[in-house]
């Protein structure tokens, strides 16, 4: 990766040329003293037009590459850009805290709420801590907590889902994962509260359903959502995971299918170039994405909040009935 | 036909009334049950197990010696049936399919099938999804990967969900989830208690998402045989994985596992990639679980249906007899 560029993924690399060839050509008329900001503005202008129609035009693998991008903003930044008056609360008052899954109380304008959300280290150092998002059985059980205590005070929940999976570990396992993911769906099944679930990068499975329930579920544009990793199921379908980006195909993870089969209620638009390129105005968009469909739903009766959520998930599966 | 014999497998308590003290409280579909049992000694079975049974005959003729996978033991293939399919030296748990649970399990013709017109399409066209299907249900017998349905385990009617490795692993996708959901519903409108029988590699891929989403529908449905004060039962044998465990089958108000059962999220072996871990033996198995705090109980198949009698009874409405 070149130093300082804006393109870092392999379907960037026509676009990372141009910017470098607009970078020679700047250097040369500054040597020169000569003005050649026309040439520039019309290389731009290319560029500009290049980069539409790569990102109209992304293969889901494409999009799994920007939903992973190392750059592209986590759970915390959102809560800046997004909330205020953010208090973390921690720990799952039974083992410990986990922190890759952080959740606390926040005002979204002026409406007190909770929010819990996957978070990914941003650096090597905190993706060591925060395990690269995924959490531990404690993470979830955390996360229950919250929701409870959500419950219980009235306030609506807002989840940022980022997970890549369940966490392949020993004492993940030994803690009963399994059994702290299902709790958390249950739970988040029959909460009195209003729900919106964002799904802003990497949709994984068990650990993003966990806190993936919700009356409304929202997704960012290039944010994917599958029962397995592409890796996984290339693996298990050609025993060669490579064949990732066709197994990213044949599994139908792009917002674009998920709305198709309903099972999310609408696509957050990113910025040109993905979320990452300009984190306020994803921040922006997002937020008026929430408001709006937490509006809808905030002060609708619980039972009838709860029925709609149950006949939601109920009706989701595709199956024949003689 | 195989034959079991009932009788032996009974709980000698089954024909006693338990408890009550001076009190008049009685089980009075308890009595009926018992009466009931005493009369059906002849093992009555629906016609789609007697299907079943003959198709796990063409597999294995009889006078088959089958080696246990566990200790290396011949065994006589009949013995082994007889004996629930648990080795007689090491009591390793061969994986049963879901009519052989069924028919061991409930009181002889008692059993009910129910949504067994519920199967799986090919909602993505996913490759090799609709041949594999086929061929399953050839190779099977079996409609979809899981048998739903109604009967009585000592008298005692339940709902009840047994799913089969066979078909596709047991894995669970939009049919799976639907005929789960249907039966919860169904024990919650006519208040049965729910067992289900899970033995799964988790959620099927082949329908993608749709697949995942079974996971909330299971456990959402399950929250309505809860608000009705029903019990659920969740038996895991083995394996029982992925986003069954992480669903459904671990949120039973009482879980039980056979022995020696796999049980976990995460496969041990990409653990061991992902972390380099060292995983201690008996990883995920039955006991480790137990030990962990995971489960209720290990049961042997021996001893299954004298358990679930007892727990099932434990939950019954009690009705107050005027004067019996
Ligand atoms: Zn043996």
């Amino acid at each position: 990766m070149k130093n300082g560029s804006k393109y870092s993924l392999d379907f960037e690399r026509p676009l990372k040329e141009l910017e470098k060839r607009i970078e020679e050509i700047r250097l040369f008329a500054e040597e020169k003293q000569i003005d050649m900001s026309e040439e520039i503005a019309r290389i731009e202008e290319k560029a500009r037009s290049l980069q539409v129609e790569i990102y109209k035009n992304l293969t889901p693998w494409q999009k799994v590459q920007i939903a992973r991008h190392p750059k592209r903003p986590t759970f915390l930044e959102y809560i800046d850009l997004i909330f205020h008056g953010f208090i973390e609360l921690h720990g799952d008052r039974l083992y410990r805290d986990d922190p890759a899954l952080v959740g606390g109380l926040a005002y979204l304008e002026e409406i007190p709420v909770t929010i819990l959300g996957h978070q990914k280290g941003r650096d090597t150092k905190e993706n060591i801590y925060r395990n690269f998002g995924m959490p531990h059985p404690e993470g979830y059980r955390k996360a229950i907590r919250l929701m409870k205590q959500a419950e219980k005070f009235g306030r609506p929940l807002i989840t940022f889902v980022d997970v890549a999976g369940a966490y392949p570990g020993k004492e993940a396992e030994e803690r009963g994962q399994g059994e702290a993911v299902a709790k958390a769906i249950k739970e988040m099944t029959g909460l009195k509260v209003p729900i919106v679930v964002v799904i802003t990068g990497e949709g994984g499975s068990g650990g993003a359903l966990a806190i993936g329930v919700g009356d409304r579920i929202l997704m960012l544009e290039n944010a994917y959502y599958s029962v397995i990793s592409p890796e996984g199921c290339a693996s298990i379908l050609w025993k060669d995971a490579s064949r990732a980006a066709e197994a990213a195909e044949v599994l139908r993870i792009t917002a674009n299918d998920l709305l198709a089969v309903n099972v999310i209620d609408e696509i957050i638009p990113e910025p040109l170039g993905g979320a990452h390129t300009d984190p306020e105005e994803m921040a922006r968009t997002m937020k008026e994405r929430i408001l709006e469909n937490l509006n809808a739903i905030l002060d609708q009766d619980p039972d009838a909040l709860l029925a709609q959520r149950y006949q939601k998930f109920r009706r989701l599966g595709r199956y024949l009935e003689e | 036909m195989e034959e079991i014999n009932y009788t032996e497998m009974i709980d000698p308590s089954l024909t006693e009334p338990e408890e009550e003290g001076g009190e008049n409280w009685v089980f009075k579909d308890l009595f009926r049950s018992k009466q009931k049992y005493v009369t059906i000694r002849q093992r009555e079975v629906p016609d789609h197990a007697l299907h079943s049974s003959e198709s796990v005959k063409k597999e294995l003729p009889d006078g088959l010696w089958v080696k246990c996978e566990k200790c290396n033991q011949m065994i006589y293939h009949k013995d082994l049936v007889k004996n629930l399919k648990v080795c007689p030296k090491c009591q390793y748990h061969f994986r049963i399919g879901a009519w052989e649970r069924i028919n061991y399990l409930l009181d002889p013709g008692s059993f009910q099938e129910l949504f067994a017109d519920i199967t799986s399409c090919d909602p993505l066209n996913f490759p090799g999804y609709q041949e594999k299907l086929e061929q399953v249900r050839k190779a099977t017998d079996l409609a979809e990967g899981v048998v739903t349905g109604v009967g009585n385990i000592g008298g005692v009617p339940l709902a009840l969900g047994v799913m089969d490795f066979s078909f596709i692993g047991g894995s669970m996708g939009s049919a799976v989830g639907e005929k789960l959901v249907r039966i919860f519903e169904y024990a919650a409108e006519n208040g049965l208690p729910v067992v289900t029988f899970a033995v799964s590699g988790g959620a099927r891929m082949h329908e993608g998402i749709l697949s995942l989403m079974q996971m909330a529908a299971t456990c959402q449905a399950l929250n309505r045989v809860a608000e009705q004060g029903l019990l659920y039962i969740s038996v895991l044998t083995d394996p029982t994985t992925g986003g069954v465990f992480a669903s459904f089958a671990s949120q039973g108000d009482i879980i039980i596992a056979e022995p020696g059962a796999l049980i976990g999220f995460a496969g041990a072996r990409v653990i061991q990639q992902t972390t380099r871990e060292t995983l201690p033996s008996g990883f995920q198995r039955a006991e480790f679980l137990l030990e962990h705090g995971m489960v209720d109980m290990i049961v042997s198949r021996k001893e299954l249906r004298n358990t679930l009698a007892r727990l099932l009874r434990y939950h019954q409405r009690r009705k107050r007899v005027i004067n019996q």
